[in-house]
């Protein structure tokens, strides 16, 4: 029995630059990088040194608390350079691809009859463990859990990005193979959600619990559907896997080998022809961003949705879990009484002189400006209006920010991941950085309690 | 103007200067990494713009009734009232201009010096709260107010309510009613009684020409007749503190501030039935015979009960001062309670206070202190509800959890 949810809370911001529903294939890349900030806290120990020469799927360094969990390459060819930042930590590792890939081969995996141990095993050895985050704390899972159950979303709200429908067609196999192999990790379910009307490959596959979302953003977020699902309480584990990764870890199942082929999804007012491209975890971004064309100089490339993403620069990689790239322009410019005349080109949840609610479906051209300046908590009521989780959002930031532990815990700061507060961010009036405080949250209770 | 703020930044004026910049510019900000990279548009200062609109129309209206009170005190009410020919003249709106925009100038000026020089000490951004607070705070206070005793309210008021507590969202008093209470305590006999809610009438007083300046309430409280009708109560064309007179404008700017979203329509919908409600049972008492007319609350108790909304400052209070996100409750269901009880208990100190027949600001300041205790429970409710469903959290064990008994059960 599958159990639907309808979201009423959250607000879709629609934007110009939507990309189209077609693929083309990206120019090879001469550089590939992986991004350690991408895997938050963990502490990497390199395998490696500087000029080895690594194969596809190769392991580069590992997690200095799992020394099982191996963190893999891209590509094969050299390891070119190890971009170190204070005190000497690993910022980038950069890898000079080979004409000629070849691949880690892991040999072939009967995961229908393996065991649970065994699953984890090949999967942490082959790479792919780190496709697999766990809430609390939003954080790559600890193998060592045992999750109560596992969510997928299938599902994009977020403004531009990728409509897994079209980015997943043709890919059941593999996405079956990581359902199966991932359902025997949890002695509970795997929760799989799809849009409400969609054709989505997902909804044909067998030993899932299909879930039809419907509703405003952030409906497709997984943390507001673990809320409305099975929500978590102080003790529970639950991995979420994102499907465009359930991909790369369904061909290491079936295949042994780590093929980081991944469909893309270019978006923003700035780039010219908005679409899909085929490319690989790591690439440079300019490979395919200069191949749309982009509109003026003074544009910012964001790793992800302009929501969650991380900034990039025009020359930077793509992100090891992103399946998006945005590029809109900077609002680095002074507006003259911006903040009292009528506004009818931007987003706002208000109607105080601002009138996007007259026109719901216009897709608005927004830049990086902030719109304003940081202040203070002021106005309330406004966060619930779009944060359909069943959480004071207000009380629970003011928590993280004064570092009250007990607060935190009893606010249900188990239950989010910064991304949950990216649209409360969105509207806030004050300008406050939610996903930093919680970000910041989530990292203390971690430490303290963890 | 870009270069100058460039100069000053990180010297110690820089708030100061800062405020004056972002009052002609939005800034130029960018979002930074880690964050979302596209805001919303609103920010604090239309936030504070909105609720000033919804008061200019207050402010241009009492204007015109400071002379329009003032003279017809000294001449007797017209007889067949016109709005144009009596109300929209020169000579009312003048009274205004002398009496009623240096309440406003005073306001602002020694405000947001006060904010200027904390802002400045302290080293952060000057904030927007002033911009409301000052608007308030001249249409609350009675018109023939002295303008010293005003500064010396708001530099109280903004210092005590205010920057102790650390400034723009951090108050627990709402700043405007903590200047009007301190007028109220600490002038009572000029603050009070039937002399300061008409200009004139306290430069007159004991002289042949002594005219009265009761408000309707101060009538009610004394059991008096008065001359009122429902309409000019409604409308406003009665003696009160500069602002407050006109539900009817109070009612427009409360439907506005609930339709752009920036007031909460909770707390003035449950404060308008808190008041209803109070009203009520105060008829009620004087139907069923419980007191008599000798009695000193008769004139306040058997007032009919909707007509609360249009005397006195309740209708202003609710729509401008119980809204207040700082100092109100921020729960949704705790607005709900907060605004009831604010109507509930205005209505109960107005018609119990014997010195001075109105109890809005009290009742809201009272309310100010208890927000945080009734957001408390309503979090506490979340909370619980949390509790509740962790008795039946599945906590599975760890892998290493069975290794670590295994190599127990070894060593033993």
């Amino acid at each position: 029995m599958s159990k639907d949810i309808r979201i009423k809370k959250g607000l879709n911001i629609n934007l110009v630059g939507a990309a189209e529903h077609t693929i083309s294939k990206a120019v090879l890349s001469n550089v590939y990088a992986l991004n350690l900030n991408d895997f938050h806290g963990i502490t990497p120990k390199m395998l490696l040194k500087e000029g080895a020469e690594v194969k596809a799927g190769e392991a580069l360094f590992y997690n200095k608390n799992n020394e099982d969990m191996h963190f893999v390459s891209p590509v094969s060819g050299e390891l070119i350079e190890i971009e170190r930042g204070a005190r000497r930590r690993i910022l980038t590792l950069k890898i000079l691809a080979d004409k000629e890939q070849t691949y880690v081969d892991h040999g072939s995996f009967d995961f229908g009859k393996a065991s649970s141990t065994e699953i984890k095993a090949f999967l942490l050895k082959g790479g792919c463990w780190p496709f697999i985050k766990q809430r609390p704390y939003d954080i790559v899972a600890n193998p060592d859990a045992t999750p109560k159950a596992i969510f997928v979303s299938g599902y994009a709200t977020a403004p531009l990005a990728a409509d897994p429908d079209f980015a997943l067609q043709g890919k059941e196999q593999e996405l079956q193979a990581a359902l199966t192999a991932l359902g025997k990790l949890t002695p509970g379910k795997v929760h799989v959600s799809i849009g409400k009307s969609s054709n989505s490959v997902l909804a044909g596959l067998s030993g899932i619990e299909v879930h039809k979302v419907s509703g405003p953003h952030p409906a497709g977020l997984v943390g507001t559907q673990i809320n409305k699902i099975d929500p978590i309480n102080k003790g529970e584990v639950v991995w979420t896997v994102s499907p465009q990764d359930l991909v790369i870890m369904g061909e290491l199942l079936l295949t042994g080998k780590f093929n980081a082929e991944r469909i893309v999804a270019l978006a923003g007012s700035s780039v010219k022809a908005p679409k899909y491209y085929k490319t690989k975890i790591g690439t440079e971004i300019a490979t395919f961003l200069y191949a749309s064309g982009v509109n003026g100089e003074n544009f910012r490339v964001i790793n992800g949705d302009v929501l969650t993403g991380a900034k990039s620069s025009q020359d930077g990689y793509l992100g090891f879990y992103n399946n998006t790239v945005t590029a809109i322009p900077e609002g680095d410019d002074y507006e003259l009484f911006g903040w009292n005349k009528p506004i009818f080109n931007k987003v706002s949840s208000t109607r105080a002189l601002t009138f996007s609610w007259l026109q719901p479906k216009k897709k608005y051209d927004l830049t990086t400006n902030t719109n304003g300046e940081h202040r203070a908590f002021v106005v309330t009521g406004q966060y619930e209006a779009v944060f359909p989780m069943d959480i004071f959002p207000m009380q629970l930031l003011k928590a993280c920010m004064v570092k009250d532990l007990d607060e935190m815990e009893q606010l249900g700061l188990y239950e989010v991941a910064p991304e949950d507060f990216s649209l409360t961010e969105f509207i806030c009036i004050s300008k406050q950085p939610h996903q930093q405080i919680i970000r910041e949250g989530l990292d203390l209770l971690y430490q303290e309690i963890g | 103007m870009h270069e100058l703020k460039m100069k000053y930044q990180g010297k110690k004026m820089a708030p100061a200067f800062n405020a004056f910049h972002t009052f002609l510019y939005s800034p130029n900000d960018t979002t930074h990494a880690g964050g979302t990279h596209v805001k919303g548009a609103d920010d604090l200062k239309r936030t504070m713009n909105t609720v000033i609109m919804a008061l200019v129309p207050i402010l241009l209206f009492s204007m015109f009734n400071a002379g329009y009170q003032h003279f017809s005190a000294i001449n007797g009410f017209p007889e067949n009232f016109s709005v144009m020919e009596h109300f929209l003249t020169w000579d009312n709106f003048w009274i205004g201009i002398v009496k009623v925009l240096p309440l406003v100038v005073i306001s602002y000026g020694i405000g947001l010096v006060v904010e200027f020089i904390f802002a400045v000490i302290k080293g952060h951004e000057v904030e927007e709260g002033y911009l409301v607070t000052g608007m308030l705070v001249p249409l609350i206070v009675p018109v023939d107010t002295p303008l010293w005793m005003l500064a010396v309210a708001v530099v109280f008021g903004v210092v005590i309510g205010k920057e102790v507590f650390g400034g723009t969202g951090m108050n627990i008093l709402n700043p405007a009613l903590t200047i009007r209470a301190f007028l109220f305590f600490a002038y009572p006999t000029w603050m009070s009684g039937d002399k300061v809610w008409v200009h004139g009438a306290v430069d007159l007083a004991g002289g042949p020409d002594a005219i009265s300046g009761e408000t309707v309430l101060g009538f009610l409280a004394q059991n008096k007749e008065f001359q009122y009708s429902v309409s000019d109560m409604f409308f406003g064309f009665i003696p009160g503190s500069v602002g407050e007179t006109s539900a009817f404008l109070c009612l427009l700017g409360g439907l506005f501030l609930i339709f752009s979203k920036i007031a909460s329509w909770r707390i003035m919908v449950s404060a308008v039935i808190g008041s209803l409600v109070m009203g009520l049972i105060f008829n009620q008492v004087v139907d069923l015979g419980w007191i008599g007319e000798t009695s000193k609350f008769y004139g306040l108790m058997s007032f009919d009960f909707w007509k609360h909304l249009i005397v006195g400052g309740l209708a202003f209070g609710i729509v401008y001062m119980a809204t207040d996100p700082v100092t109100g409750a921020q729960t949704n269901r705790g607005k709900w309670i907060y605004g009831f009880l604010i109507g509930f208990i205005s209505v109960m100190i107005r018609v119990f206070n014997p010195a001075y027949p109105e109890g809005v600001f009290l009742a809201i300041l009272l309310m100010n202190v208890f927000a945080p205790t009734i957001d408390h429970y309503v979090v506490r409710g979340n909370v619980n509800r949390r509790m509740k469903r962790l008795k039946n959290a599945v906590i599975l064990p760890k892998d290493s959890d069975s290794k670590a008994e295994e190599l127990k059960a070894e060593t033993v």
